[in-house]
Parts: C-alpha cells; sequence; structure tokens
C-alpha cells in the first residue's frame, strides 16, 4: 500500500437553512479544497463523495445528483453513506482509491442539506427502524439516542450535569470557528434547564440540524511532497459495522467503535493510544456521545471519562484536547459534512494552522472518528504530522 | 501555502424562517405519498401470529444457544440457520428507557395540557437469552419512577382486536 496524505481541504459555513442547493454547496465546498492547494479539477484523478440519507433532500439518486457539484464530470466516481459515520468513512474510501496504487490523487466531498425535509427532518429517520418490530411504535431517533444515553449512565452513576459539561465546551470553542452555526457562552445550568426532549436528552444535549459541505484533496507521497511543505498523512484507518438488533447489545459500550479504533491504531502502530494521540475529534451528535466515543476509542478508561472531562482534560489546553473545532454540538451538524469537518480539523491542527483553535504543545498525531446507522457504525481516521 | 480559516468561504447564504414564509427566496414543495406492504418473512410472520394468540415466540441458535428475539431465520453471531421455536414468557424487566416530550416527527407533546410522555423502553425478555430484549412502551407507571430493573409484563390487547402486529401488545406495565 502507498502512503496517502491530505494536502488540502475546503469547508462552507453550516447554518440551519442555506439558500445554496445540495450541489452548489459541494461544488463551494470542492473548490475551496483545491485553491488551498492551488491544484486543478486536471489534477483530481478520481471524486469520492460522502452523503447520508437521500431521504433528506428527496433526491433518490443523491450520488449522481451532487456528482457535478462535486466536480466528478467523467471522472471515475463512486458515493459511500454509512449514516452519521459517512464523513469519516469518506476519506477512508479516497485512501483506497490511492492507497492502492490504483490513482495519483482523489477529491474527497462530503455534503448535506437536511432542511429540505419539511417542516423537520427528523420525521424521515423512521423508516430506519426495523418495519416490523419497531416502526408501528413510532420511534424517533431521539429516543434511541436517549435509550442508549440513560443506559451509559445507570451503568456509570454519571450525572446528567456532568455530561452537559460537554456541551458546554464544544459551543464555548466553537465561538473561534467560522463555519460555526452554534457557537455560544453557555452553562450547565443553561443545559439542564433547556427543553425536555427526551429525558435524559435535553435540547442542548442535541447537535443542530445543518446545512453544509466539506472537501479535501488526498494525494499520493510522490504528489503531496510537490504539493505541499506540509503533507498529513493518513496512517491508520478503521470501521465496523454491527448488528441491526441493537435491543439486543448493551448500549453502555460501543464495541464497534473499539474494533474500528483498533484496527486504525494497529495499521498506525499506535499501541498507547491515550498517551500517543494528541488531539482527537470524537463524533458528538449528543453530549453523551463524545464520552461514549472516548472510551470505545480507548482514550479513557471505562467509567473514568466523565471523571477527566471535570478536571479539564479534554479541554482545549488540557492532556487531549477533544473537538477543539467545536464538534457538531457547537460547529453544527450536516450529517456527512461533520465527519469531513472533523477530519479537516485535525488536519489543520497538525499543520499548526488552526488560528484561535490551535492546541497547545505542536501535535503531531491526531484522530477522527464519527458513527452511525442504527448505533453500529463506528468509523476511525489516524493522522500524522 | 499557509492553510487557514480563510478557506471558509462567504458561503453559504444564510436563510431564516421569515425569508421562506414570506416568500423572500422562492422553494419548491412537495408532500410525497408512498406506500409500501412489507413482507415479514418466515420468522417474523410466525412471531406476529402468536402475537395474535397472545404468546411472544423465540427461535434457539444451536450453536452459539441464545434464545433469540425477535425470532430470525439464521444467527447473525454464529451466521448459522437458527433450529426450534421456543415460546418465551410476556414478563421481562427493564433494560433501559426515556421520558419522551416527542414525537417521532420531533413533534412537542402537550405535556402542559396533560399528555403524558411517551415511556419507550429496552425490555429484557423473561425466557430469552440474558439481555436480549425489544423496543416496546411502558404504561400504568409514572414515568419519573421507572428504574433500570423494573420488573414489567405485557398488556394485550383483548382476542378481537389483535391483528398479528407488535402493537398487539399494548405497552408493559410494572409487576410485583
Amino acid at each position: 500500500m502507498r502512503r496517502v496524505a491530505i494536502v488540502g481541504a475546503g469547508l462552507t459555513k453550516f447554518y440551519r437553512n442555506a439558500q445554496e442547493t445540495p450541489k452548489e454547496l459541494a461544488y463551494e465546498a470542492a473548490r475551496m479544497a483545491l485553491d488551498s492547494c492551488e491544484m486543478k479539477l486536471s489534477d483530481i484523478d478520481c471524486v469520492v463523495m460522502g452523503t447520508a440519507p437521500d431521504a433528506f433532500d428527496g433526491v433518490h439518486m443523491k450520488g449522481e445528483y451532487l456528482a457535478d457539484g462535486a466536480g466528478a464530470y467523467r471522472k471515475p466516481y463512486m458515493r459511500h453513506f454509512v449514516g452519521g459515520g459517512t464523513g469519516v468513512l469518506s476519506p477512508i474510501h479516497g485512501w483506497f482509491h490511492v492507497a492502492s496504487g490504483m490513482f495519483d490523487t482523489c477529491l474527497v466531498v462530503a455534503e448535506e442539506k437536511m432542511s429540505s425535509a419539511y417542516p423537520h427532518p427528523a420525521g424521515a429517520f423512521l423508516t430506519i427502524f426495523d418495519h416490523t418490530t419497531e416502526q408501528p411504535l413510532y420511534p424517533t431517533l431521539i429516543w434511541i439516542f436517549a435509550i442508549e444515553m440513560n443506559r451509559f449512565m445507570t451503568t456509570w452513576g454519571y450525572k446528567k450535569e456532568d455530561i452537559a459539561l460537554v456541551a458546554v465546551k464544544n459551543k464555548r470553542n466553537a465561538l473561534d470557528h467560522p463555519s460555526a452555526q452554534l457557537g455560544a457562552e453557555i452553562t450547565v445550568q443553561d443545559v439542564l434547564n433547556s427543553e425536555i426532549m427526551a429525558w435524559p436528552v435535553n435540547r442542548l444535549d442535541i447537535s443542530p440540524t445543518s446545512d453544509g459541505a466539506a472537501a479535501i484533496v488526498l494525494a499520493a507521497e510522490h504528489v503531496a511532497r510537490r504539493v505541499t511543505e506540509k503533507p498529513i498523512w493518513i496512517d491508520g484507518v478503521g470501521w465496523c459495522l454491527d448488528t441491526a438488533y441493537w435491543c439486543t447489545r448493551d448500549l453502555y459500550y460501543p464495541d464497534y467503535v473499539e474494533v474500528a479504533a483498533r484496527m486504525a491504531y494497529k495499521m498506525a502502530g499506535i499501541k498507547e493510544p491515550s498517551k500517543e494521540i494528541h488531539v482527537a475529534e470524537p463524533y458528538d451528535p449528543f453530549t453523551y456521545k463524545e464520552l461514549h466515543h472516548i472510551e470505545g476509542l480507548l482514550l479513557a478508561p471505562r467509567g473514568k471519562s466523565v471523571e477527566m472531562l471535570k478536571d479539564g482534560y479534554f479541554n482545549r489546553d488540557g492532556n487531549l484536547p477533544t473537538c477543539p473545532s467545536g464538534g457538531a454540538l457547537g460547529v453544527g451538524n450536516p450529517i456527512s459534512a461533520t465527519g469531513l469537518m472533523k477530519i479537516i480539523e485535525i488536519f489543520l491542527q497538525l499543520r499548526g494552522e488552526a488560528g484561535k483553535r490551535q492546541v497547545p504543545g505542536k501535535p503531531t498525531c491526531g484522530l477522527a472518528q464519527a458513527w452511525g446507522d442504527l448505533m453500529q457504525v463506528g468509523t476511525v481516521v489516524v493522522m500524522r504530522s | 501555502m499557509e492553510i487557514t480559516d480563510k478557506m471558509v468561504a462567504k458561503t453559504a447564504t444564510k436563510l431564516s424562517a421569515e425569508d421562506i414564509q414570506k416568500g423572500k427566496v422562492l422553494s419548491v414543495k412537495w408532500t410525497p405519498n408512498l406506500k409500501y406492504a412489507w413482507d415479514n418473512g418466515p420468522a417474523l410472520g410466525r412471531y406476529l401470529a402468536e402475537l395474535k394468540n397472545g404468546r411472544i415466540i423465540a427461535k434457539k441458535c444451536n450453536k452459539c444457544h441464545r434464545i433469540l428475539i425477535p425470532p430470525r431465520m439464521f444467527c447473525e453471531l454464529c451466521w448459522v440457520p437458527t433450529g426450534e421455536w421456543v415460546y418465551v414468557k410476556d414478563t421481562g424487566i427493564v433494560n433501559t428507557w426515556v421520558i419522551s416530550y416527542v414525537d417521532w416527527k420531533a413533534g412537542r407533546l402537550d405535556i402542559k395540557g396533560g399528555v403524558r410522555p411517551f415511556t419507550p423502553a429496552v425490555i429484557e425478555i423473561d425466557g430469552a437469552t440474558k439481555g436480549m430484549g425489544i423496543l416496546h412502551l411502558l404504561n400504568e407507571v409514572d414515568p419519573w419512577k421507572i428504574y433500570r430493573g423494573m420488573r414489567v409484563k405485557a398488556v394485550w390487547k383483548p382476542p378481537e382486536e389483535r391483528i398479528g402486529a407488535i402493537t398487539d401488545i399494548k405497552y408493559f406495565k410494572p409487576v410485583e
């Protein structure tokens, strides 16, 4: 396998409702990614596209619809989709294309426009549940997250007011992110006093619905060294899918995230992730998810993440900064674009170009992770400068 | 070249709800009316038929010896065909639960107006392998008094109202 680097990146602003069409959003992000590394579309050998359920856009050939915006005209093109895990599968999918030796460059684009599903995209999720055993009970996505959060809390004795610190941290971090939809200075009390959606999940425990797009440029080593002085290497990739019988798994721990992480760590030669990873972007569509994933990624011992959070361990200036971007809770959550936004954050952090968000200590190894489907997919990428 | 936050373009363009409601920007609306009839397959078909009879049935994997509910024709862990059908009980314990103030479309329930929140739960069914649960609703209980490990029992619709659906069980309620 060949070494593959990220050499360029682009990101649109995230909004609850953007005027641009999905195609236009994809175009803007892809354009910026090429401009950032002074490459032209003719330098690109192939294109991959990450985008989540077709039901958001109501377009049942969304990959094809988006292709023009992603710069895929008459190029080898593939679309992938694993729910919320999509955005971190995107660079993995692109990595295959280049690591295999098939292509020297790949443009990776992730786009989501959730505002088209009207009045709220939550309704579009009903059909992810089993049509015979679950759908007749009219479940919502928030239920299953609340169900998982509660199991996580009752297993370890975690308190809502402690988990709320994730929202405080991430929304504060997002104040420094130019794409952010929901950067804010809030308190634990604000989270606890916000509207109850599905206890134990309050309004401020949830990331928003968003429109937005992100893109990166991947290159094989010989091209990457020509394009930039600061290539960021994809040194480990891992992904894994658990059973869709989610009621038969113990939801307190995401085994599939651990399996994906171990795969990526092994490939990157990482033996002690909590020491060797300097900065991480675990997926945080809900407050508890960041902690759940930190434990699954072996970045904290099981049952200890809340204690570490309270000690400031995961703050931007802590021992292991997590979601320095502001995460899905702060920057916003246009599903697939969120995962790629996280990849871009690690890219900038490792290049020392994250501006006000830069974590101290010149990090050289970082990780991004996403998660989705019926609480069953883990996608992990380890990157080094 | 230095890559910084400058790479974030002025796009996208932010719209407010008012922009759309007042027609400042135009949009096209479509309400789909898609209809499906999903086949249940042999495993869930029998499961539903037994629900109509007021019973819960599971299926056993003869390799890992798990008693699987809902029943399935193959074991997803061992990846072999499952073996015999096994009746399980209509009682169980609450594995985890939710007190939901929203419906499936994220529409708000009128809690202040006295509407009871939904209380969906994962219920581990007695007789199935430990940890095997199903999604269902809890009722006849104060939502704020539900706890992990609470013992519950199915409340069935009367036989003449059952149609062979998961909703033939109205909900689960606490038992002593």
